[in-house]
């Protein structure tokens, strides 16, 4: 029951900030983006146990699939992050079957290297991805055919937010699944998970997939509402970003991306307005004090888990 | 530039990724600790030694060892205080810690130094170039190897024919087996962490001229120090050298004949390795 409240809290908490901060509904939808981001990435490193430094290689592959298809004249955009998820979601296979083996240090490196490596592809393919200028001149069609996206950015929120919520949906189905429990084995101990006659390395690759596809999707929300793709949505930077997002927020947990998310980029906000460097330090001290009081995250502060291993 | 020019400075290259990223090796595979801040106590080296040069005019080779102190001292407290509290800890709590302990020292060069690049104006003797096979070495760089190469010789004889090297090799092979022998292995680890901090500090005083030195410095060489010790294997010294050698020629090569693929190569043998070789070239399964 408190469980269900929780959902229905975190679905309904962006509503009430939509409803406090009518002026800062781009930042709004940025900060869903990201808690999306988060919440795919807790399926990798949360439930099944895989870190991966290379997460962006997913966000910034749907961002660039949907901002690409919008320029070259398909602007739909549901269609269009539908095909991104499917993009990213492929791009999963192959990385997921690469690290199946992979301890953790191994694991980090090579999802790192492979998402420098796109990075560095699309860097030098500004033919078709305009390089570090960034992909310019998307024309996104209203969606559904009638709400055209508007500056204020209301439809764009809107649009985030229902992304965020079959996101979130759809992560709480997959980790309450037997498949997810499977993952859990596999976490606490991928011998005996085979030992019992879990296929891990093909578990470990359809958890890839699946969240490599969210993350795809969230990429292409950010295109589609931002209409430009900078190369940053490649970089090493949003990946370590989004691992101290969650982190921060609580691994493991599915909430914790939100929390981590909500936090984190609410206060990048408000202190490098004041000055950047402030920024940097204060932040530093911060994942310094949170590692040895709440190693397991906000979340694990609020609700602590009864017997679960904080991996 | 002849070949031979840009292998000596891909070799200059690797020996200051080598002796930053041995401490770190042997971290690593001691506690298995993902300690991400290690470029911080070379950057701690690197301000000590720009700081004593052009601040108090202290000389440059003077500089050298007290930027390996200084460094080694900031080893050791952090150790002490912070780091070995974290060692029983989650791999994600570690990257935690050390991700904030980068970010502190980043805004804390900033605000003690400033935000710009720190020059550094090296003494007459170590300038200039030396002909040999018909090319142009330069004397710093081959001053930087000849130390590094007599520090990779002193490392490899503590940890080859000492009482406490023999200790540190059995802990890395085997940590229980080992605090169950007798031995000691928090102050290994605290002895280790600190001689780790105070190479770091020496390679990164070294490598004020040639890696650059700014307070984003932790950050951006982050990665090949990762590189150098996941490829290699961790706990090993070997695998780190050879490691080294293989990143440094090749981004220093590429770098000359083929700007336009711009780390790409580099990151494409690396994921080839680490998928051939999971546990790094001379590292061990566990």
């Amino acid at each position: 029951m408190t469980r269900r409240l929780a959902a229905a809290a975190c679905i309904l908490a962006p509503l009430c900030y939509a409803i406090a901060l009518p002026d800062y509904l781009v930042f709004g939808s940025q900060i869903l983006v990201m808690a999306l981001l988060a919440i795919s990435l807790d399926l990798l490193v949360g439930y099944a146990g895989i870190a991966t430094l290379g997460h962006a290689a997913f966000f910034g592959a749907g961002a660039y699939v949907a901002g690409l298809l919008s320029v070259h004249g398909w602007g739909e955009p549901l269609t269009g992050v539908l095909v991104a998820a499917c993009a990213a979601g492929a791009l999963g296979i192959p990385i997921g079957l690469l690290t199946a083996r992979s301890g953790t240090l191994a694991r980090l490196m090579i999802t790192l290297g492979i998402a420098v490596l796109l990075y560095e592809t699309a860097n030098r393919a500004a033919g078709i991805t305009g390089g570090a200028d960034g992909l310019q001149g998307m024309e996104v069609w209203p969606l559904l055919g009638v709400f055209d996206f508007d500056l204020a950015g209301k439809i764009g929120f809107a649009y985030a937010w229902c992304t965020f919520v079959l996101g979130f949906i759809l992560a709480r189905f997959v980790v309450k699944s037997p498949f997810g429990l499977s993952l859990e084995a596999i976490r606490d101990n991928p011998l005996r998970a085979a030992g019992i006659g879990i296929p891990v390395k093909g578990r470990l690759t359809a958890a890839f997939v699946i969240s490599a596809a969210i993350a795809g999707a969230a990429g292409a929300v950010l295109a589609q509402t931002t209409q430009v793709v900078a190369l940053n949505v490649l970089s090493v930077q949003l990946s370590a970003d989004v691992l101290v997002i969650l982190i921060f927020g609580g691994i493991g947990r599915i909430y914790g991306g939100l929390i981590g998310a909500a936090l984190y980029m609410g206060a990048h906000h408000w202190m490098s307005g004041l000055s950047p460097v402030y920024w940097q330090f204060w932040l530093g001290l911060v994942l310094i004090a949170c590692a040895f009081l709440a190693p397991s995250g906000i979340m694990g502060l609020m609700a602590p888990r009864a017997g679960g291993r904080d991996t | 530039m002849q070949f031979i020019g840009v292998l000596l400075d891909g070799i200059a290259y690797a020996s200051l990724l080598f002796i930053i990223s041995a401490g770190l090796s042997i971290t690593m595979g001691l506690m298995q600790f993902a300690n991400l801040a290690h470029g911080a106590f070379a950057m701690v080296g690197g301000y000590a030694c720009v700081y004593g040069m052009n601040a108090l005019g202290i000389p440059y080779l003077a500089m050298l060892p007290l930027a390996f102190l200084i460094a080694g001292v900031f080893g050791l407290v952090l150790e002490l205080a912070l780091y070995r509290r974290l060692y029983e800890a989650s791999h994600l709590t570690q990257v935690l810690f050390t991700v904030g302990v980068l970010n502190v020292s980043a805004a804390s060069a900033v605000f003690l130094f400033g935000a710009g690049s720190q020059p550094i104006h090296l003494p007459p003797y170590l300038q200039g170039q030396i002909s040999f096979l018909d090319a142009n070495i330069s004397t710093f760089r081959l001053f930087t190897v000849v130390l590094v190469v007599a520090m990779a010789v002193v490392l490899a004889s503590i940890v080859q024919l000492t009482r406490f090297g023999a200790q540190l090799r059995c802990a890395v092979d085997n940590r229980r087996a080992a605090i169950g022998m007798g031995i000691n292995v928090d102050r290994l680890m605290t002895i280790a962490f600190t001689f780790g901090s105070a190479l770091a500090g020496l390679g990164g005083a070294l490598g004020v001229q040639l890696l650059g030195l700014d307070p984003s410095f932790a950050f951006k060489y982050l990665v090949y120090f990762l590189l150098v010790v996941v490829v290699g294997g961790a706990g090993s010294f070997v695998g780190p050298l050879l490691a080294a050698l293989i990143v440094g020629i090749l981004d220093t090569a590429s770098r000359y004949y083929a700007p336009e693929t711009g780390s790409f190569t580099l990151y494409l043998l690396m994921v080839a390795l680490l998928v051939m070789f999971p546990n790094g070239l001379y590292g061990r399964a566990r």
